[in-house]
Order: C-alpha cells, then structure tokens, then sequence
C-alpha cells in the first residue's frame, strides 16, 4: 500500500475530528463529542499502520529527521490522549489535542516520508527504545503542558465569579489538577527513560554516553525543570495554580529543546547534522 | 378519537384552589370509573401534584360535550362552584393538548423551569391510570412518548443544567473546583435556612463529613445532631479550617468572622489543597481578600445570586431549543394519530380482498381436476399479484385521506366504495 496515502488517510481523520470537536465546543453536541472520539480513534490506527509500514520498510521506526519527528510526535500526542481519556472524561482536552496532532501530520507530510537510504548508526534497538520513550513522554508532557493552561483559564472564571459558556465547558480545577499530575509523573519517568536509552544508544553507536552536545545539555535542562516540579508536588504539596504555571514552563523548555536547539544551535543531534554523523 | 385535556395550573389558579382540588385525597378508581365515560369507550390519565390538576382524555365523545362532563367532574370533586372554577381552567384540544403533554413532561411548563420532579411525577400518574386499566392505546402512546421528549430535552437543550437555587449554585460551585464531592469536608459557621440548605445540599451530593461550629457549643450540637455531624465552638477556626474543605458562612457578628490573615496562615499545613468559601451572611463573615489567595475561592451571597441568575437566564435561552424539540415530536405524534384512524379501513380492505382472492382460488381449483404442485403455486402468486395491484392504489387514496382535512369523508367514501361495512354484502363467503 502507498504509505503517503495511508497518512493522508490519517490527516484527513484527525482533521475531521478536529472538526467535530469544534462543534461539540461551540453546540455542546453529544452526538459531535462521539462522531469525534471515533474519528481521532481512527486517525491513529491508521497512523499506527503508516508507522508499521514504514518500519517494515526500513527496519527501523521512520524518524530520521524533522519532518517525521513531527508525525511521529503527533501519533504519541494522540496516542496519550487517548489513553488518557480512558481514565478522565475529558472531551476539551480532544478540542485541543486534534488540531495540533493535525498540524503536526500535516507538516510532516509536506515533505517525503522516508530518507532516501538509510546509514547505518540508524539501527538498533536502542534507538527504537529511545525514540519512542521519548516521543510517548513529549506526548504526556504535552497533555499536562494543556491541563495546566486550561486550568488557568478555568481559575481565572471562577475567581472573577463568571460561570458562563467557558466555565461550564472546561472541567472541574480538581480533575484539570489531577491530569496535570499523572501526566506529569508519567512524562518525566518517560524522558527520563528515552535520556537514559539514547545515552545507551550513543555508546554503542558513537562509543560515548555523554557528549554534552547542545541538545544534550538542554534535554538535561528540561529534566530538571521537571524534576524540580515532581519535588515541589511531593514535598510541599505544590497544586493548582502554581503547579499549571510550572508545567507551562517546563513545556516550553521542553519545545525549545525539541525545536529550539535544532535549528538555533549546532551539534550532532541536530536533524540536519544527523545523517553526517559517522560510526566510530 | 379526540384527544383533550382540561386542567388548571400554577399560573391560573390560586395555591388554595389547587389544594382543594388535588386529586391524590378522592378514591382515584371511582373518578376513571367517570371519565370512562356513558359508553366506556374514553382512555384518560390523570395528573395531580401540588403545581397542576390535569385530566388527559382520548374520547369518541363530542369535545365540547366531553370538556363540559370533565369539568363538573372537577367541581363535585372539590366542591368548588362550577361558575367559580370554570375561569381557572384550560382546555386543549388535538395537537395543543398533545403539546400540552410534552410541555408538562418536559418541564417546561413548571413554576421552576426545567425542575425534575414532574417527570416522576407524571410516569406515577400513568402508572396509576393503567392499574386502573383506565389508559389505552392513544394514551399509553402519547405518555410513552412523552417521557422520551422529556429525555431528549433534557439531554438535547440545557433547560434542565444549570443550577437555580442558591443550594445547588454552591454544589455545582464546589464541583467545579473539587472534581468530586466525596472525600470532602463541609464546615458549617454559624445557621441559618440558606446555609443549612446548602449545607444539606453538599451532603446530599456525598460530601464525606460535616462539622458544625458556633459560638455557643450547645447550639453546635444540635445542628451537627441534625446533620449527623460533628460540633466544635467558633474559637477552634484555625484548626479547623486545616480540614475543611468547603466552608459555609452565616453568622449574625457585625465584624469579619474568618480574617485573610488566619487564612494564609493555614495554607501550608493544608498543603495548599483548595479552600471553597461560601459567605452567605451579610453583613459578610469572611473576607472578600482571601478570594485573592491561591486556591482560595470565596462567593458570597450576591456572587450566588448572580450565578443563580445566570442560570435562570440560561435555562430560558435554552427553552426556545426545547420547545421546538416539542413541536417536532407533537407533529410526529399527530402523523401517527392520523395513521391510527385510516389503519383499520386499509385492514379491512385488505382482508376483504384476500377473503375474494382464496375463496375463487378454491373454487377454480376444484374445477381444474389434479395440477402439479408447481401449476397451484403459479396460479397462487398470479392471483395474489392481480389482487396487490388492485387494492395498492385505494390504499394509498386511504393513507392520504388521514393527512387532508375532511378525512372522514373520504374513509367514508373507501368504505361505501369497497361495502366494507354491509351486513347484506352479495361478495362470497363474507364473515362480517
């Protein structure tokens, strides 16, 4: 099968449930909400088949540079949502995961879907291990990145004692606040894990664990953002307002290094200086 | 049939009267024993309740005949002079009385939009109508339909979602900002009939655990008897604002009862959990400053009745969606009643038609001498084809006559035009 169409397919799923959930936003359509869970369900099957493919094709997961980290990130972001929702009934927080993850496909797709060959320090298990704990991590960093800015939103109704249209969509500060911490812990046990894979990885690939390569550095940076907000929460009993902030923050670290550092700053994890790397 | 109903409502009728008049006191058999009418053949169901009398009729009766006989009904029933109770009520008659239905299932004909109770309210009153065999196949119908448009209302609009009383303002309130009730610990500061409403309210909704405080111990006690609750004297506050969790207000002091200092003072050995305070006193008991803490939430007294407000507001903005979910849903009901009259014409030309069709059939056969099975089957379907084609088209002349406006006329005419009705019918073998 044309494994560009089996991601079309994809995009076009996503983004009719992106659609879907906009209407279940602004009508409160129960009928809309159902339509859209099945439609984003969809959607990351048939992404989940696109990556098989692609794998089968390569012997390796289809992430070599920007462009298909970018849909890859949107598989593991709509792959946590949904995981998620089994647990928290949370239909905005799809209002928001859709769009993005259709936008994530969507640019990815704009260029070729595979490199033209693969070099060979793109093998190994290692890197499967790495990439996708770090990916399923982005992903739940991601949700709790949403359920701390709709949090703020929502606390700021309450407090300005407005219980309109946004108060009475957005869930409950508790259930918000809850998101926040199981993605959070999950996320940074994830991160933690893809450092600790990739650092295995370029030992046996490059022949040194640690390189203090810029986006090593700032990957550590955004770690111990994180780990500094797992032991605020535990310690203190950071929650709410403060604990949202703090995982807008750590986000926004965590895009930068992901984002940022490839493009601003030169070393070899950088997508472009990837596939000029040699074996030692 | 026609479908009627006479009744007197909340908005017609005094309190006095509507007590007076309530049913549920006089022996419910005896009064569908009534309504049943001279020749037995009138469905009714009837609806009592603090807010409305209604009696729901479908009758062979003349309408204006029947509402007359329904009410003298009402008036011996309560004693009541007919002069004086006939301005009070209302009658409806076909689609207005079948809106009418939707409308009350609905609740949008409550004192309180969108109120639950009458839904259960009118599934009792059905349900006694068909012990007492008094519904029928229009009614149960029309009742059963009417506890699905009370359904889809409910899911469909939100007429029935936003919180209208100050109660269930600070449950919904509490929801918003908890996610859950159970687990949390409501402290009740002072009494009071609002704040023991919203008090019961959150217990009601499963808030774990109550504590009562006040500046007499004695008093304490006795409401956190009546809330199955613990008692503590007013001087404890600190401390028990470490376990509270939602905190209702409504003492009679002049000053600030619970000060933004004693708050922030509590904030780290709660653990920055939140803190939901409810100010129903006025003047008010906390102050207004603490709403400025993180996870603090103050509403006093206007902030609920600004939200109670709202929601009033939204629930009629909701009611127009609603009532076009009715008038939907009275049409289709209308549609089926009119289905209802032409059924038994097309029936009965049908059976007419086969009876002709089997009865030549076995006659034929019985001439023709030994055929193959093959030969009786062939002349089967010919026979069957040659009669479906013949009724389709007055079948179809029958089933519009229920849309068009003289359609008795014109099921009179099917019925003269195929004898469905003559004893002295020449036709073979007719039974009837």
């Amino acid at each position: 099968m044309n494994a560009d169409l089996v991601r079309g397919l994809a995009l076009v799923s996503y983004f009719l449930a992106a659609v879907a959930f906009l209407v279940f936003l602004l009508r409160e359509s129960e009928s809309a909400r159902r339509g859209a869970t099945v439609l984003v369900a969809a959607g990351f099957a048939v992404q989940t088949v696109f990556l098989i493919l692609g794998t089968l094709e390569v012997g390796q997961l289809p992430v070599f540079n920007l462009s298909q980290a970018l849909g890859f990130s949107g598989w593991a972001l709509v792959g946590v949502y949904l995981l998620v929702s089994t647990r928290f009934r949370l239909p905005v927080l799809g209002v928001c995961v859709t769009p993005l993850a259709a936008v994530l496909v969507f640019v990815s797709a704009l260029s070729r879907s595979r490199p033209a060959q693969v070099t060979p320090i793109f093998q190994g298990l290692w890197l499967s291990a790495h990439l996708v704990t770090a990916f399923i991590g982005y992903g739940f960093l991601a949700l709790s990145f949403l359920a701390g800015v709709l949090y703020l939103l929502q606390e700021r109704e309450i407090k300005a004692k407005r219980t309109g249209g946004v108060y009475r969509r957005l869930p409950s500060l508790g259930t918000l606040d809850a998101l926040n911490h199981t993605s959070l812990t999950l996320g940074f046990a994830l991160i933690s894990a893809g450092i600790v894979t990739g650092a295995v990885y370029a030992q046996v690939t490059l022949g040194s664990y640690w390189r203090w390569d810029p986006k090593e550095v700032w990957a550590f940076i955004t770690w111990l953002v994180y780990a500094g907000l797992i032991h605020q929460r535990v310690t203190v009993g950071w929650r709410g307002r403060r604990a949202a902030i703090m995982s807008i923050v750590g986000f926004a670290v965590l895009c930068f290094t992901f984002l940022g550092v490839s493009h601003l700053l030169t070393g070899y994890h950088s997508f472009a200086n990837l596939e000029r790397l040699e074996m030692k | 049939m026609n479908i009627l109903l006479v009744g007197l409502n909340h908005v017609t009728a005094p309190v006095e009267l509507r007590e007076q008049l309530a049913l549920d006191r006089s022996d419910p058999a005896e009064l569908y024993r009534r309504l049943r009418g001279p020749d037995g053949g009138s469905e009714s169901v009837i609806l009592s309740t603090c807010n409305r009398v209604e009696v729901l009729l479908a009758t062979p009766a003349e309408p204006a005949a029947a509402v007359e006989a329904v009410k003298t009904l009402l008036a011996d029933q309560s004693g009541v002079a007919a002069q004086d109770l006939a301005p009070l009520l209302y009658a409806h008659e076909g689609r207005e009385a079948v809106r009418h239905v939707f409308r009350v299932a609905s609740s949008l004909d409550s004192m309180v939009l969108g109120e639950p109770q009458i839904l259960g309210q009118v599934k009792d009153a059905y349900r006694q109508a068909v012990s007492l065999r008094a519904s029928g196949v229009i009614t149960n119908k029309l009742l059963h339909k009417s506890f699905s448009v009370a359904k889809r209302v409910r899911s469909e609009t939100g007429v029935a979602s936003h919180a209208v009383s100050v109660g269930y303002a600070a449950v919904e309130l509490t929801r918003k900002i908890f996610g859950r009730l159970e687990g949390l610990e409501v402290l009740l500061i002072g009494a009071g009939e609002m704040a023991e409403s919203a008090a019961e309210h959150l217990l009601r909704h499963h808030a774990s655990r109550i504590v009562v405080a006040n500046r007499t111990l004695p008093r304490a006690m006795d409401l956190a008897r009546r809330f199955q609750g613990r008692a503590a004297h007013l001087d404890e506050l600190p401390a028990l604002l470490i376990t509270a969790d939602v905190v209702i207000s409504s003492t009679g002091s002049e000053q600030v009862v619970i000060t933004s200092d004693v708050v922030k003072a509590v904030l780290k050995p709660r653990r920055h959990r939140p803190l939901f305070f409810v100010d129903i006193a006025v003047p008010r008991d906390v102050d207004p400053e603490v709403n400025g803490l993180s996870n603090v939430y103050l509403y006093d007294i206007d902030d609920l009745a600004g939200v109670v407000a709202a929601n009033r507001a939204a629930r009629a903005d909701e009611s127009i969606r609603a009532e076009r979910i009715v008038e939907e849903e009275t049409l289709k009901f209308m549609a089926w009643l009119e289905t209802l009259a032409v059924a038994p014409t097309i029936i009965d030309l049908k059976n007419k038609a086969e009876e002709i069709r089997t009865a030549e059939l076995k006659r034929t056969l019985a001439r023709m001498g030994p055929l193959s099975e093959q030969q009786v089957e062939t002349l089967e379907v010919l026979t069957r084809s040659l009669m479906q084609k013949i009724i389709h088209d007055p079948i179809l002349f029958i089933k519009h006559a229920g849309h068009r406006d003289r359609k008795d006329q014109y099921l009179e005419l099917a019925r003269k035009l195929f004898n469905l009705d003559r004893e002295d019918d020449p036709g073979p073998n007719r039974k009837r």
